[in-house]
């Protein structure tokens, strides 16, 4: 297991040196940086001047040397419209994303897990049809689409939830989020829910065939010992590796949804950040992303390897 | 000695979207206790159907048992194992009756320590208490041969080499101390040495606790090592039942003579071909109104082509099922 994850982190550090590389590398390909960053009539001493400043004027592998000794540490440098350091604005913006990323997965989580459980186990019921049906769905439409939909629905014409915006109440100093996370909650959640639905469905269908499940009912076990026992702790595995790769594609924001329901989050200044060619604040916003996407795939390794005595005892 | 399990009639069929398939059409036999019981035939001849109908473990549907009888003996009294519901069969599974799969990697959970899965089914027959369960679990382990069982008792199934795996799986059967066990071609996927170590160990065990075993296998070679008696199947019906001696020296069915002709032999002079049963077996999707095997048969007559074959008689506990007497090179006219 050492060796196991030990190779994961090593791995995980390579691709976000990659990352680093790749985001550096683009915004010297868009043109010099330095025109985004004077005025319009500035004067060519005006602009060396700002070069000099801004360390331009130096080779392009110190300034990447420099760039990398930043990003370690988490300094962008200042975001170009903001005047203040990225990283503030992302660190201001997260709670809101993190609010509504962790919501959109537990939502998914709560339908989407049960429904595949009743529809793999029944394969050919009602319950089958409805899992599949969500599946599709899920799968299909177009989350900006639907975000707009419920907010006609739910906040214009039913008016039981706020139609943008994120509120939130106070409760011992802890910041709490109250029913405006709901519908964009929900839209963003819908993908994830149905790939829930569609791998627990499969996976059920197929660990139930599997001659270990025969086995144990050849022990006399109850069928529930035995879906307890054999069947979802099998079929739990590839879920972990679903779970985790869709939590960090949440967590990184979404520009459709936060941009729809005008939620402040890590999309929405993306968003900002790239109208504004505020390139310090889209590199660290991409930085970030990425950053949090390779964590999350790493506890996911490290998570199927302690469910999976397979992995965990491979090395 | 008395029979511990008399199956009569058995009839078993899967009702699939092309059509129904006749598995078993009628499948007798019974069981000594403490004897074991050979069950051969070809792919598809219905081995492990008619075990796994026993113990109600095909998936309903598409199978359906529609007839029949299994009557199961023992101190406590006679009970008829097809008309047990689920609460009562899952008793005997494991409890009374135990079974050996074939491929040991895939017939354990992956996700759980083989002590686990043994201690699972003293748990559900035994009732026993956790630190019971361990001792006797361990003690399992030795017993079916496995070093080191203490710290072996907390590994998983892929950390055990696939002769290792099959003593573990011989374990689980043998946990509660069952009456029966039913070993589901327990050697195919081993090579032969292991083959040898997994048919001795079973007779071993087989001995000591006065186990009957039924052996469902291809391996005409390892039948004639370990069967007290053979019960040869041919499209899901029993075409020869005889002592292993009695079938070898004088095989009274044509089928039965066929698979024996097939059989390689060591001492046969100069490089033959080996032989085969020209044809292969029926559709089980629309079975004849006559002999199956007719087909296939180099004895057949008119009357295998108008009728089924009932079960004759041929000498003590021999039992055909065919028209033609080998031996005298005519029909019989007994029946």
């Amino acid at each position: 297991m050492q060796r196991y994850i030990l190779s994961r982190l090593f791995q995980s550090i390579m691709i976000l040196f990659g990352v680093l590389f790749i985001i550096f590398f683009m915004l010297q390909a868009t043109g010099d940086p330095v025109s985004l960053m004077v005025s319009r009539n500035a004067s060519p001493e005006e602009i060396e001047a700002v070069r000099e400043a801004m360390g331009f004027n130096r080779p392009l592998i110190v300034q990447f040397g420099d760039f990398i000794a930043g990003a370690v540490v988490g300094d962008f440098g200042d975001s170009l419209r903001h005047k203040q350091p990225a990283m503030d604005l992302i660190l201001e913006r997260l709670p809101a994303t993190v609010e509504l990323a962790t919501t959109a997965l537990f939502m998914a989580m709560l339908i989407g897990i049960p429904l595949g459980l009743l529809g793999g186990s029944n394969p050919g019921s009602l319950w089958d049809t409805l899992a599949r049906g969500a599946g599709l769905i899920g799968q299909t439409i177009p989350n900006f689409w639907l975000a707009l939909i419920l907010i006609i629905v739910f906040a214009v014409k039913l008016g039981w939830l706020p139609a943008f915006g994120r509120e939130t109440w106070q409760f011992l100093g802890i910041t709490l989020p109250t029913r405006s996370v709901i519908l964009p909650a929900f839209a963003l959640g819908l993908f994830t829910m149905g790939q829930l639905v569609r791998f627990t469905r499969s996976a059920v269908m197929e660990i139930r065939s599997e001659d270990f499940v025969r086995t144990a009912y050849s022990k006399g076990l109850s069928d529930r010992q035995i879906y307890i026992r054999h069947i979802l702790r099998n079929a739990a595995i590839p879920l972990i590796s679903i779970i985790g790769v869709q939590f960090g594609y949440l967590l990184s924001g979404s520009i459709y949804i936060e941009t729809i329901c005008s939620w402040p989050g890590l999309g929405n200044l993306l968003a900002e950040a790239i109208g504004n060619r505020d390139f310090a604040l889209v590199q660290a916003i991409a930085f970030f992303t990425s950053l949090v996407v390779v964590t999350l795939n790493l506890l996911t390794d490290i998570a199927y390897g302690l469910a999976d005595p397979r992995i965990r005892y491979g090395d | 000695m008395a029979p511990i399990l008399e199956v009569s009639d058995l009839v078993t069929r899967f009702y699939t979207f092309d059509g129904v398939v006749h598995a078993l059409n009628g499948v007798s036999f019974d069981l000594q206790a403490g004897e074991t019981l050979a069950i051969v035939g070809e792919s598809g001849s219905g081995k492990s159907v008619t075990m796994m109908s026993l113990l109600h473990l095909l998936p309903m549907p598409p199978a359906r048992i529609e007839g029949g009888s299994a009557l199961f003996h023992d101190d406590s009294g006679t009970i008829d194992l097809l008309k047990l519901n689920r609460a009562e069969i899952s008793r005997v599974r494991g409890g009374r009756i135990g079974f050996i799969f074939q491929d040991a990697l895939s017939a354990l959970n992956p996700v759980m320590t083989v002590g686990r899965q043994i201690a699972e089914s003293l748990e559900r027959h035994l009732g026993l208490g956790h630190e019971q369960c361990r001792r006797r679990v361990v003690e399992l382990l030795e017993k079916v041969g496995i070093p080191g069982a203490k710290q072996r008792y907390r590994n998983y199934p892929h950390q055990f080499s696939g002769g290792m795996r099959q003593r573990v799986m011989i374990a689980v059967a043998m946990a509660c101390n069952p009456k029966i066990v039913i070993a589901d071609e327990p050697t195919t996927a081993l090579d032969v040495t292991v083959q040898a170590q997994i048919v001795e160990l079973t007779q071993q065990l087989q001995r000591e606790l006065g186990i009957a075993v039924i052996w469902i296998t291809h391996d005409l070679g390892v039948v004639a090592g370990i069967a007290d008696r053979v019960l040869v199947m041919y499209a899901g019906r029993p075409v020869e039942i005889a002592p292993v001696d009695d079938l070898y020296d004088h095989p009274g069915h044509p089928y039965t003579i066929g698979l024996l002709e097939a059989l390689p032999r060591m001492d046969a002079a100069g490089s033959k071909r080996l032989i085969s049963i020209e044809g292969s077996p029926p559709d089980l999707m629309a079975p004849p109104a006559h002999c199956q095997f007719a087909w296939r048969c180099r004895y057949a007559f008119e009357r295998c082509w108008n009728e089924v074959p009932p079960q004759v008689s041929v000498g003590p506990q021999h039992h055909i099922t065919c028209f033609y007497d080998v031996n005298r090179e005519r029909p019989r006219d007994n029946v």
